[in-house]
This record gives C-alpha cells, sequence and structure tokens, in this order.
C-alpha cells in the first residue's frame, strides 16, 4: 500500500506535465534512437530503483527529491524487518537496492546475494563516521558487544562471502540510519526519575510494562535488565551462550509470571498506541515513536540510563545480480543519499546520518545546535514536514550526538544460537 | 478451511458403470486447481519438515530432528513442555470460542428462521448481521482496544458508576479478550450454515410435533437440534479450523503474551526456521484432519447437502 501510493502520484503528474510534449517527442526522436545516436538519455529516462526495506525508513519526500535531482524513479517495497532479511536470502533478484539492518548481513552475506560496494565509487565514502569503520565516537571506543557494524561492514572481496577483519576496499552496507535505543517512559504517570533498565522489570511498574517481542532484540533488552539488576554480568550481550539465554529467558518468564507485563510488542504502531493510551508507562521503545507520542501532546521520555544504550544502524546494501544501468543508477542513489539533504532530513527525524559533515552544511545552525550537539532548542524545532517538535529552551533526550551515540553499551545483534534462542523466545510468550 | 472442500470435490452422482469422458473433463479444472495450490505444497511441505537448516539456508535431507525439537522436554511430568502448553491454550480458546459462537449462533439462527415471519424482515436482518464483515478483520479487532483499556470507555463508564474505584485489568491483554474478540468476528460462520439448515426443515414437521403434544423445548431438542445438526457440524469446522491456525486475533487481543501454535510457526517463519515451521504445521494440520474427521462421523455432509 504505501509503496503503491507514492508511485501512483509520481506517474499521474509525469502525464499531466510532460505527457503530450513528451509523446511527440518520442515519436520525433523514435527514428534516431532506433539508429543508436541517442541511447543515454533514453536509457537514463527508464532508470527504476526497486527499493526493498521497511516502511520506517521509505520516506516520500527523499525519493521525491532525488527524482528531481537525477531523474531515477525510486520505487519503495516496503516489508517488516523480519521479510527484509528473507526476501534477501530467498528472492534476491526482487530488488535492486536492499536497506537493511547490520545484524541481519550474518544471515545475508553467506548466502552470497549481496554485492561488495566499492568505495572508489561513493564519493564521500572517507567522510561515513568513524561509529561505522573504527567503531569510535569522537576519538573513543564505544560498546561492540553485539553486531557491532565495524565487525561487518568491511567484505574481502566485491564477490566476497566473509566479513573482512580489517578496512578494505569492499563495504557490506553503507550505512544510511543509526541510533540508539533505551528506555521508553511516561514522566507524567511514573512520577519519578527513571536512571536504570532494571526499573523495566521493578514490581512497582507490576502490569505496566512492555518489552519488545522481535526476539533477537527483546533478548538484548532484557539482557541489559540482567545485568542492572546484578543478576549476571555477560561476556557479550549479543552473542550468548546456550546458559546465559536460559537465564534471561527464565528472568523474562519470572517476571512475566508475576504479571509484570501489560503486552509485548512487535510494531512501531502498537508501542505508540501502548504508550499513548497508557496502558504502558514504561517500555523499550524507538525513538521515533517516542517522537510520535509526543506530537500527540502526551509527555513521554526517551529516557537515558546509567547502563547505556542498545544500538541499531541501517545501511544500502546491492544485490548480486545488479549490472549496467541500474547499478550505475544504485551508485547514483548512494552518493546523492551521502550528499547531505537526506542526512540532514533523517537528523531532523531524530536519527543520525551516516556522513555527519554533509548533512550539517544543509541545516540551519540552531537546528544542528538542537539536534546534534544537545543544546537548548534557540527556536522551535520543527519536523521535516511542519510540526512542532520541542518548544524553544527544550534540549533533546539524551543530549548530543558524542553523548548519547558514546554510551552505547551494545547493538542489535543475530546470535551463533539464534535458532536455540528463538525457541526459548517462544517458551517466554507461552508461558 | 480447504478441508471440507476435499470431502466433497464431486456431487456424487450414483455410482454410474463407465463414467463418461466428459464427467472427468468436468471435474478437471477443480482437480487441477486443488493439486496446484493445495495437494503440491502441502507434500512441499511435508517434504521441508525432514530436511535440516541454518541461519541462512535450508538442507535438503532427511532427519526428524524437527519433530523431536519440538517435543524436546515434553516427557517431563512435572512442568509441561511449550508445545504441549501452546497446543493446550489453543484448544482451550478452539473449545470456549466454539462453545459461545455455537449458543449465539443456533440462538440467532432460530430466532430468524422461526421467528421472524416475513421473508423480508428476514433477509434484512440477515444482511444486519453481515454488516460487521464489510470492514477488516484487523479494524473490528482493534477497535476492541480503545474500549476495554484501562482507560478505555468500559472502564470509564464503570467508573463513573462508581461501580469499580480502580480500573478492570482484565478486560483488554487477557483470555477474556481474546475469546471476545473470536466470538465477535466468528459468530457469522455458525449463523450461516445453521440458519441455512434450518430454513430447509419442513415446517409441517413442527407442526405435527406440537399436534402430537410436544413442548416447544421437545422440539426444539428432538426435531430441530437433529434436523440443524448438518450446519452445526459445518459451522464447528469453519469455527474450529479458524481458531486452532489464528495467531493475529490471540496476538493483538492477547497483547502478544499468549501462546498459540500458529504464532508460534509465524515467529519461526520470520526467522527462516522453515523446517521447524513446516514440521509444527505437519502436526497442526494432522490434529485439525482429526478433529473434523471425528466431526464428519457425526454427519453424512455428502448426504445431507
Amino acid at each position: 500500500m504505501s509503496d503503491a501510493l507514492p508511485d501512483q502520484k509520481g506517474t499521474a503528474t509525469d502525464t499531466a506535465i510532460s505527457g503530450l510534449p513528451r509523446r511527440s517527442l518520442l515519436k520525433g526522436t523514435a527514428g534516431i534512437l532506433a539508429t543508436g545516436i541517442f541511447p543515454a538519455v533514453h536509457a537514463q529516462e527508464k532508470i527504476v530503483l526497486r527499493y526493498l526495506g521497511t516502511a520506517v525508513n521509505q520516506d516520500k519526500a527523499i525519493a521525491e527529491k532525488f527524482k528531481a535531482d537525477t531523474g531515477i524513479t525510486i520505487q519503495y517495497v516496503a516489508v517488516t524487518t523480519d521479510d527484509v532479511t528473507k526476501r534477501a536470502v530467498t528472492a534476491p533478484n526482487s530488488f535492486d537496492l536492499i536497506d537493511t539492518e547490520y545484524f541481519s548481513l550474518k544471515k545475508i552475506v553467506p548466502t552470497g546475494n549481496l554485492k561488495g560496494i566499492d568505495t572508489k565509487r561513493i564519493k564521500n565514502a572517507d567522510k561515513i563516521t568513524t561509529l561505522f569503520t573504527t567503531g569510535t565516537v569522537a576519538g573513543k571506543a564505544v560498546g561492540d558487544q553485539g553486531t557491532a557494524p565495524k565487525k561487518v561492514i568491511y567484505l574481502e572481496g566485491e564477490k566476497s562471502k566473509v566479513f573482512a577483519k580489517s578496512p578494505t576496499q569492499f563495504m557490506s552496507l553503507i550505512p544510511t540510519v543509526y541510533n540508539a535505543d533505551t528506555l521508553g517512559i511516561r514522566p507524567d504517570l511514573i512520577k519519578r526519575p527513571i536512571s536504570s533498565w532494571a526499573e523495566l522489570l521493578n514490581p512497582e511498574f507490576k502490569g505496566k510494562a512492555a518489552i519488545l517481542n522481535i526476539p533477537s532484540i527483546g533478548i538484548m533488552d532484557a539482557a541489559m535488565v540482567v545485568e542492572a539488576k546484578g543478576i549476571y554480568k555477560y561476556p557479550d550481550k549479543g552473542n550468548m551462550t546456550r546458559k546465559e539465554i536460559d537465564l534471561t529467558i527464565a528472568t523474562l518468564i519470572e517476571a512475566k509470571k508475576a504479571g509484570q507485563f501489560r503486552a509485548l510488542w512487535k510494531d512501531f504502531n502498537e508501542s505508540v498506541n501502548l504508550m499513548a493510551s497508557g496502558e504502558v508507562v514504561i517500555q523499550s521503545m524507538w525513538s521515533p515513536a517516542v517522537t510520535a507520542v509526543r506530537t500527540k501532546g502526551i509527555a513521554c521520555n526517551f529516557q537515558p540510563l546509567k547502563e547505556g544504550y542498545r544500538a541499531w544502524a541501517a545501511g544500502f546494501g546491492l544485490p548480486a545480480t545488479l549490472s549496467g544501468k541500474k547499478l550505475d543508477g544504485a551508485y547514483e542513489f548512494i552518493n546523492w543519499f551521502l550528499d547531505g539533504w537526506a542526512g540532514a532530513y533523517l537528523n531532523r527525524q531524530g536519527y543520525y546520518s551516516a556522513v555527519l559533515e554533509t548533512a550539517k552544511a544543509r541545516m540551519e545552525a540552531y537546528e544542528w545546535a538542537y539536534w546534534m550537539e544537545g543544546k537548548p532548542a534557540s527556536q522551535d524545532i520543527k519536523s521535516p514536514n511542519g510540526d512542532v517538535l520541542a518548544k524553544t529552551g527544550s534540549v533533546r533526550d539524551g543530549g548530543s550526538y558524542e553523548t548519547r551515540m558514546g554510551g552505547i553499551a551494545c547493538w542489535n545483534a543475530v546470535m551463533d544460537e539464534n535458532n536455540y534462542m528463538v525457541q526459548k523466545w517462544n517458551e517466554f510468550v507461552a508461558a | 478451511m480447504s478441508t471440507p472442500t476435499a470431502s466433497l470435490p464431486s456431487p456424487a452422482p450414483a455410482p454410474a458403470p463407465g463414467r463418461s469422458l466428459a464427467a472427468w473433463w468436468q471435474a478437471m479444472p477443480l482437480t487441477t486447481v486443488f493439486v496446484l495450490f493445495f495437494l503440491i505444497p502441502l507434500a512441499l511441505i511435508l517434504m521441508v519438515s525432514f530436511w535440516d537448516f541454518n541461519e541462512y539456508e535450508l538442507l535438503p535431507g532427511f532427519t526428524l530432528k524437527n519433530y523431536f525439537s519440538i517435543f524436546e522436554g515434553c516427557g517431563n511430568t512435572s512442568d509441561l513442555c511449550v508445545t504441549f502448553k501452546t497446543y493446550l491454550s489453543t484448544f482451550k480458546f478452539s473449545f470456549l470460542v466454539w462453545l459461545i459462537t455455537l449458543v449465539t449462533g443456533f440462538a440467532v439462527s432460530y430466532f430468524l428462521a422461526f421467528h421472524v415471519r416475513s421473508q423480508g424482515v428476514q433477509t434484512l436482518l440477515f444482511v444486519l448481521c453481515t454488516i460487521p464483515f464489510w470492514t477488516s478483520n484487523v479494524i473490528r479487532m482493534i477497535s476492541w482496544v480503545p474500549l476495554l483499556g484501562r482507560n478505555g470507555l468500559v472502564n470509564q463508564s464503570l467508573a463513573g458508576l462508581g461501580v469499580v474505584n480502580q480500573p478492570i485489568e482484565w478486560l483488554l491483554f487477557s483470555d477474556f479478550s481474546v475469546v471476545l474478540a473470536f466470538v465477535h468476528l466468528y459468530t457469522m460462520f455458525m449463523i450461516v450454515p445453521i440458519f441455512n439448515s434450518m430454513m430447509r426443515i419442513d415446517r409441517n414437521l413442527i407442526e405435527a410435533a406440537s399436534d402430537s403434544g410436544a413442548s416447544a423445548w421437545q422440539t426444539l431438542w428432538n426435531v430441530i437440534v437433529p434436523l440443524s445438526r448438518t450446519g452445526i457440524i459445518i459451522g464447528s469446522i469453519f469455527v474450529i479450523t479458524i481458531v486452532m491456525g489464528d495467531f493475529v486475533t490471540i496476538g493483538v487481543m492477547g497483547g502478544q503474551q499468549i501462546a498459540s501454535i500458529g504464532k508460534i510457526i509465524q515467529v519461526q517463519t520470520s526467522y527462516l526456521q522453515f523446517p521447524l515451521a513446516a514440521a509444527n504445521a505437519v502436526i497442526l494440520l494432522a490434529l485439525v484432519l482429526m478433529i473434523i474427521w471425528a466431526l464428519t462421523r457425526m454427519v453424512d455432509i455428502r448426504k445431507e447437502l
């Protein structure tokens, strides 16, 4: 649905504006085309890139702006996070560009369905934030538990099925957006400061807590709680042993049996509704979902916690079979994406963009100060569509880019014991 | 769902000696569809359920691993294993929903068939029953959420009337809300076949019963119920098969924390554990087929239709 709409509109305006002239133009040029003198323009006009990803990242404005700038059409194919992986593994010819999370790479790259992205063809490749290339923010190393991007971002070659240990010319994904997740709370209903992940399972919030029902992410949140409560310290929360999985799930089951959870959520909107309706006052949450609750006029905090954040990152990948004009088009899109306009757009939504320098050039100084430097807003902060997100004087949750991204404790991950973990997660749901 | 059709592929004429070629041709289209879209996929599921798998690929072969892992820990008597727990919860919902939709469906059909005299009003009321079906399943389901929530309409009204001091928590994200949504969604599947059977009952039989001195209750129990049996069984098959396989309703109304076998299969497919999901599907299918087989023992659907 959501991907069909912008597309239809695009075609409609196309014919409306240039229908007639183009038709006569085509007639006129048909002869020239047949002789093959005019091929470049002809091909240029026909490129359509099928962009596979989740609905959250597929913004109509981005596709429209790109089309206006380059004439290449982006056709969004919106599916869920799990389905992106599923399609990359089972139907790699059904898309021309994939937008997926780094943790999915452990499943996709070994199939050989992705092509290494040649960084020599990416203009801003060397400006990509160090968080991805070396795992540092402002020179300091951040937590690398789980599938940290630096572990999976480089491939040994263009057609490699294994990750490279050190930087190479070929990247698996070019980062697009990323952020660090934490608990969302309703300050008006909790009425006291919250500073630890342990509060998620605090009996004080019995029947008013919720956790993410995407097993591989939910278990990481649970692990943060287990560590915060001092039950156990994991060597790597993103790659647990069977025993550690058992322990984590047992903690969850115990809480569930005691009636801790009001619900589990899987979908962005579900988490917004749970929070907005007051069914839940504390839950693991995504940053834009917190923004969505706030735009309804309901107080909601994306609460920084002393144990740190669980980070995630998404990026663009190319299917192995992509070639010719479409491949060029895909590179053009990636280059355009890193060039600043899209980055500024994403920064204004509360995400972070991969190349900060170019994004900064496209943002107002007060916007940059609010979103990236953690300074109080010197005037009202608006979302890209013009809604007021924050009043003058307010400060972004979690502070500056460096404080927030520097506070990463672990990354979304796929564990070696993933199958076992999913099985145990089902046990939690059934308990 | 496709199983009822399975048992009636042809209108079953009297065993004709030497069926004509034309009859075979006539059976062709349905047979083709049936083989292509039901039998072949089913055979593939059965095949895949014996395959091995890793994070990103299926490994053809033959292993019983998937079936063993489904029943892992089920020998333990002190604590039920996940699979048994899940089936138990699924059966519980099937039974409750079946019972409630049966009673409601029967009552509604009875009223429509025997109390409403005018055919126009009958049609009107019947159409009225279908109105909720003009919107999608999910919307009908989700619309319960603001009604039943902690700060929902029901709780607000009760608190306003002074009936409760604290909001009632079990209205939403509970067994109650799941059953409520199921009944709301699927009672129609009971009403239609039962109403259909009731309309075929010869009204003279009811007159005869009353002439013979039967009370209204006796007429109902000894004449109408037996003659509506086909409708009851067909409706039951609909409701039970739907509830057994459902994961959306249980997910939305149960706050994602109530187990159902459909949900487990869905989680497994989303993690590319297709062989495990296939094994689960095969077991579920076998169970549902057994239930349908048992139900069809009670009535010869072919004869009754």
